[in-house]
């Protein structure tokens, strides 16, 4: 009889099932449990200890200039690892981001030339994705690097893109920047009304298409308002502000004739290279993911389309592609954070990236392995994060397109 | 259900016992060979050929361990590891001896739960720089790039230098020694900083190692030497004692070639040092012969130092005996 009952009671679903979670719970807590205490059992033995109090000490050693030395203003000795920290972040953010633009941009290009009727276009697209795809990231990556080192002149020579305004050589790329004038404020102000002009008169456009049918002449009207708020800053203002262009010296002491960093933006070559190999890579996947979205719209919805007297282009514009993004949008999100995780490969190549800065040279120097992963992890966390934020919103906009 | 949750509980139990409290020697001895982490391939110290066999100045210190352990200077694997991976791998417990050309500070000693076991190659900082360039002084750098490898003394040593000394410089840094020496041979840098004995053995791998200098100055001192995890002291006396072994060895005139008739020497000091007198193996927890069969695999310091880095064009130099001029010194065994 009780052994009845008790058999009962184990095959009773709903027992059972709870019965698992709790062993389960008791599995995590007990595989947390461990950790910790090993961790604090190794502490002990190497005579180590936890604490963020490192992030204030000055940090030795120098790093390549890039966006983040210089929005922090890093000087070895003096600059402490929180500002290490953040030079990270804003180098990895700046591949990443730049990295995101061109692979999306590219990898659309790919993605529709392969679905593409002339031959040449589909051929190389189709060259292009199974190429990129198939050689590892990291080769690619020196491919870029030392393809680029090789190809140019060093410090003391230069290839002018643009004479006297846009120059390359092994030490970056030197662009020109601007130097603000009194007027920038009223400038900029004014940008800022003629775009919110813009936004307003995109709305109203739309609006008035799904009432009417005839949207209003978008395009004129833009131009018209930016032309109209570049002369008004122009006669109140004047130009607001002067560009930097880069000074070349060809003489004085050897190791300082080239291009003076002082006098442009210098995007170092190991930049370059980061983002060209993220870009290329990223976009061959992506490229993978627009065909198959494009693919899955259904036929004929195009033949449709065209039958109205569509253009190809426009089909593909207005009828194809909005449709197409819904399956899209999704792999999209996870190529791009693939790409941003993908961007600490750079350390191979010396940029200057949150794991190669924060994890490395620095790790290296004050050893606190634990609390140093836990703040990179933290940052990796909030990009995928935030981007997936992002890209769901987005998602759900695409969705609305559907009636 | 249950069975499953006992043998969790089991493993989990031996985990915690197996890790936490594992004296490295007891390790080493029930895996069968000594893990040693060394470079990616730094010809002299720590270098693989085609078919995967390590040597180097470095190697021959973990084959003397492995040897003083073992009696067979074979048993020991080697972990290649980049020199911001290295100090993660050791603390780990990845590897169980740590001997790539690292210099002992006081920081690494104090902060990083690391022990040093002793010094065996005193180095110092020096740069190269394209010959073409014309420059004789560190003193002319102003304005210069610079390539070296990241988590590394150097690159701290370099940014002191031009601070001190008010000059202006870019600091490419990379992962891996291969990297800054075809970065530099590409002409991205114009100066190649690292130890001096690493600017001899990188050299030969540029594209001409004629067309390069390597300036005057010493910018720093490099004691390198073997490092262990702190808190295991009868393990870092073995690794500390092989060292010394190797450079008592040289002192007393043991080599290779005659360490087994030198056991019956009438000198008491090479006795003790090849253990037919005293019980100093036992007091290490190895066997008697432990120096002697060190000795009998990789040889005295000195004919490592023949083998591995002489062939570099490095004279002895400070690395000569205290005996010789140089400031080599290992305490006595007795
Ligand atoms: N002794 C210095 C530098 C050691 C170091 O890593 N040097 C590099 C530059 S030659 C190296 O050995 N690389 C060899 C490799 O790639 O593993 C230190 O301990 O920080």
């Amino acid at each position: 009889m009780k052994e009845h009952s008790v058999f009962q009671f184990v095959n009773d679903a709903r027992v059972r099932g709870i019965l698992a979670q709790v062993a389960l719970l008791a599995f995590a807590v007990f595989c947390i449990g461990w950790l910790v205490s090993n961790t604090a059992q190794n502490f002990e033995d190497q005579d180590k200890s936890l604490g963020f109090g490192f992030l204030v000490q000055a940090a030795g050693f120098q790093i390549a200039p890039t966006l983040g030395t210089w929005l922090f203003d890093y000087e070895a000795g003096v600059s402490t690892y929180w500002d290490v920290y953040f030079i990270g972040i804003v180098n990895t953010l700046l591949v990443a981001a730049l990295g995101v633009v061109a692979a999306t941009i590219i990898g659309f290009l790919m993605g529709v030339m392969r679905l593409s009727q002339n031959l040449i276009l589909r051929s190389f697209a189709t060259v292009y994705v199974e190429v990129l795809r198939n050689i590892p990231l990291l080769l690619q990556l020196f491919f870029w690097y030392f393809t680029v080192l090789r190809a140019l002149p060093d410090k003391r020579g230069k290839v002018e893109l643009l004479p006297g305004v846009v120059s390359v050589n092994l030490e970056g790329l030197f662009l020109p920047y601007p130097i603000w004038q009194s007027g920038a404020g009223v400038a900029g102000v004014i940008m800022l009304v003629a775009l919110g002009a813009i936004w307003a008169v995109n709305r109203r456009s739309q609006q008035r298409q799904l009432l009417t049918g005839h949207p209003l002449p978008f395009w004129r009207i833009a131009g018209g308002i930016l032309l109209g708020a570049l002369a008004v800053i122009w006669l109140s203002v004047g130009v607001p502000f002067e560009w930097s262009l880069p000074v070349f010296k060809e003489t004085g002491p050897i190791l300082r004739r080239g291009f003076q960093g002082d006098t442009a933006i210098v995007v170092i070559p190991e930049m370059l290279a980061v983002w060209f190999a993220l870009t290329l890579y990223t976009a061959a996947f992506i490229a993978e993911i627009v065909r198959s979205g494009i693919m899955a719209v259904s036929k004929g919805q195009s033949e449709a389309s065209v039958a109205m007297g569509m253009t190809r282009g426009q089909t593909l514009r207005l009828v194809v592609i909005p449709q197409a993004l819904r399956v899209i949008i999704p792999p999209l999100t996870s190529q791009y954070l693939n790409l941003t995780k993908n961007s600490s490969l750079a350390v191979a190549i010396a940029y200057p990236e949150l794991v190669s800065i924060f994890a490395g040279t620095a790790m290296n120097n004050v050893g606190k392995e634990i609390e140093m992963v836990g703040m990179m992890m933290c940052v990796y966390l909030t990009f995928s994060l935030l981007t997936s934020f992002f890209m769901n919103w987005f998602n759900k906009r695409a969705m609305l397109v559907e009636r | 259900m249950k069975k499953l949750l006992t043998f969790a509980i089991a493993a989990g139990a031996m985990a915690i016992t197996g890790l936490a409290s594992a004296a490295t020697l007891d390790d080493v001895r029930t895996k069968g060979y000594v893990q040693c982490g060394v470079s990616q391939g730094l010809p002299g110290f720590s270098n693989a050929d085609d078919s995967g066999n390590w040597t180097g100045i470095d190697v021959d210190l973990c084959r003397a361990v492995a040897a003083a352990i073992f009696g067979d200077g074979d048993k020991v694997r080697f972990t290649p590891l980049s020199a911001k991976q290295r100090f993660t791998a050791l603390s780990s417990g990845e590897i169980d001896i740590l001997s790539r050309n690292t210099t002992w500070t006081m920081t690494r000693d104090t902060q990083l739960g690391l022990n040093f076991a002793g010094v065996n190659y005193y180095d110092g900082q020096g740069m190269m720089v394209p010959s073409g360039l014309g420059v004789k002084s560190a003193m002319e750098l102003d304005g210069a790039n610079i390539c070296t490898n990241t988590g590394t003394t150097t690159e701290l040593n370099i940014t002191d230098f031009f601070r001190s000394n008010k000059m202006s410089f870019n600091l490419v840094a990379f992962e891996k020694a291969d990297e800054v020496v075809a970065a530099y041979d590409a002409g991205r840098c114009d100066v190649y900083t690292t130890d001096r004995s690493a600017l001899a053995a990188q050299r030969t791998k540029l594209t001409d190692p004629n067309a390069h200098k390597v300036l005057p100055e010493i910018i720093s001192k490099e004691p390198l030497g073997p490092v262990v995890r702190q808190g295991d002291d009868q393990w870092f006396n073995i690794v500390r004692w092989t060292l010394n072994a190797l450079i008592n060895a040289e002192e007393l005139g043991v080599t290779q070639s005659n360490v087994q008739s030198m056991k019956n020497s009438d000198n008491p000091a090479i006795k003790r040092l090849l253990g037919t007198e005293g019980n100093f193996g036992e007091e290490l927890g190895l066997e008697n012969n432990w120096a002697a069969n060190a000795i009998q695999a990789v040889g005295n310091y000195a004919e490592s130092y023949e083998k591995t880095v002489a062939p570099l064009g490095l004279a002895r130099g400070v690395n000569a005996l205290w005996s010789a001029g140089g400031i080599m010194y290992a305490p006595p065994v007795r």
